[in-house]
């Protein structure tokens, strides 16, 4: 497939690897922001690959394994509702809250449903009239454009029954907020490609500035994924603080201004609670008080039910990169993708979940075997 | 949840500011995508779709640079033979 498989070429990385090995003095911490870049690294073998001269620590990137618990059992509570259809990504779906999931709320008869865009959550709306539907929106601002344009075609076209729990949120704060902790070991970020491609990079050069860390923007592909290293580490070789784009076939500096005008209309920003890493300030998104009619809460009330967190779960220390999945006592045994404690465990960017599915495997097996 | 996947645009299909749809083929499977945050795509050009909607162009001219880039890295024998980077494998 054009734009994939020239980016997943053996040779290409291997020449990238042998250049990392050769570039660095030192052995040097870089954190990948994105789960779908966490799931990459190790499903290519690279994280391994590279052990000598990088370690690679994972980050909260990944927006289902961030959604808070107030937000899944209010999703829960409202899918309970008479009258109502819950819909969500199939992650989602899965995530435990304080009292089961999603999922096994429809397993109880609850009316949930599983889209793979926010726009089949219009879609259902239109064609049950006499049914609320809510679409739980969770993501970076990747996907929030997507909820944005949803909303916007909700009031075009005048669809009484479509609302939104809005769980998105921002990427830059809460990379900022893991830079001010008094543990920080991060030299460098792999920066969240396709977040990017909306809201460009701009945005990081004050971060890299003010924390001195380069900031690299980096795509998802073996080949993307270690050039953004190889820029990492080359700018931390010469002492240099900046912002480069190494996903530049699909980013810009300024992002998509179409995209951002359409957040811009819907949303503002909020301080916002992060499962696992706490309140973010200006850490998330939510509608405009002149779209609150299509606010969930607005229309529907908040929680009833007390959130109560998993205590086996060290899904914060993980999503923080304190702690690596295979170091967690539950990982593996009490904690599997079947019978997830967590968020990290069930999402498909989840670091547990990719140190489950593919920690060990070697490069060039990795590499040579995967073309889908 | 942040995948996104490169594909053709084959065809647009409603030109509607907000409710903006084309048609987008993905190796060999053809979607209707939403194109509400990439109006001015253009057919034959590659667009990122992510959650059924097109999230950005993507730009044949960076996608060579950075190939061209990772060509002075090896030495020349480590290489294939010159080869159109773009053409559908």
């Amino acid at each position: 497939m054009k734009y994939v498989d020239e980016f997943r070429d053996p040779r290409r990385a291997q020449s990238l690897v042998r250049e990392i090995h050769g570039r660095v003095s030192r052995r040097w911490t870089l954190m990948e922001v994105c789960g779908g870049q966490t799931h990459g690294l190790l499903r290519y073998g690279i994280a391994e690959e590279l052990a000598d001269a990088v370690e690679l620590i994972h980050g909260p990137g990944c927006p289902v394994c961030v959604t808070s618990l107030a937000a899944i059992d209010l999703a829960i509570e409202l899918a309970c509702r008479a009258g109502t259809i819950v819909a969500s990504f199939g992650d989602m779906l899965r995530v435990p809250g304080s009292r089961g999931s999603l999922a096994d709320a429809r397993s109880a008869g609850a009316a949930v449903r599983m889209v793979y865009s926010p726009l089949d959550a219009i879609e259902i709306a239109r064609r049950n009239p006499t049914e609320q539907v809510v679409f739980f929106a969770v993501g970076f601002e990747t996907t929030a454009p997507a909820t944005a344009v949803a909303v916007q075609q909700a009031k075009e076209l005048d669809l009484q029954n479509f609302s939104l729990l809005v769980s998105h949120v921002r990427v830059l704060p809460a990379m900022e907020s893991l830079l001010q902790q008094p543990d920080a070991r991060i030299d460098g970020f792999l920066a969240a490609g396709h977040v990017c491609t909306i809201t460009g990079y701009e945005p990081y050069d004050k971060l890299a500035d003010q924390y001195r860390v380069p900031v690299v923007v980096t795509g998802f592909e073996p080949v993307d994924l270690l050039a953004g290293i190889l820029e990492c580490v080359s700018l931390l070789e010469s002492r240099s603080f900046e912002v480069k784009n190494c996903y530049s076939r699909s980013v810009c500096r300024d992002g998509n201004q179409a995209a951002r005008k359409l957040m811009d209309e819907v949303y503002e920003i909020i301080d916002c609670d992060w499962r696992g890493l706490g309140m973010l300030l200006q850490g998330g998104l939510r509608l405009r008080p002149e779209w609150r009619h299509f606010d969930a809460t607005f229309r529907f009330g908040g929680c009833s039910l007390p959130v109560i967190e998993t205590p086996e779960c060290q899904g914060g220390l993980v999503l923080s990169g304190r702690l690596k999945p295979h170091e967690c006592p539950s990982f593996g045994g009490a904690c599997t993708p079947d019978r997830p404690l967590g968020a990290p465990m069930v999402s498909s960017e989840g670091a547990c979940a990719a140190y489950y599915r593919y920690r060990g495997a070697p490069i060039d097996a990795t590499l040579n075997a995967v073309s889908d | 949840m942040c995948l996104a996947i490169p594909g053709k645009l084959t065809q647009w299909i409603n030109r509607d500011p907000l409710f903006a749809t084309a048609e987008v083929e993905f190796a060999s499977i053809r979607r209707v995508c939403h194109m509400a945050c990439v109006p001015e795509a253009l057919v034959g050009d590659y667009v990122l779709v992510h959650a059924g909607v097109a999230i950005t162009r993507v730009d044949p001219a960076e996608a060579q640079r950075l190939l061209d880039d990772l060509q002075s890295l090896g030495t020349a024998d480590e290489w294939p033979p010159e080869e159109d980077p773009h053409e559908i494998r």
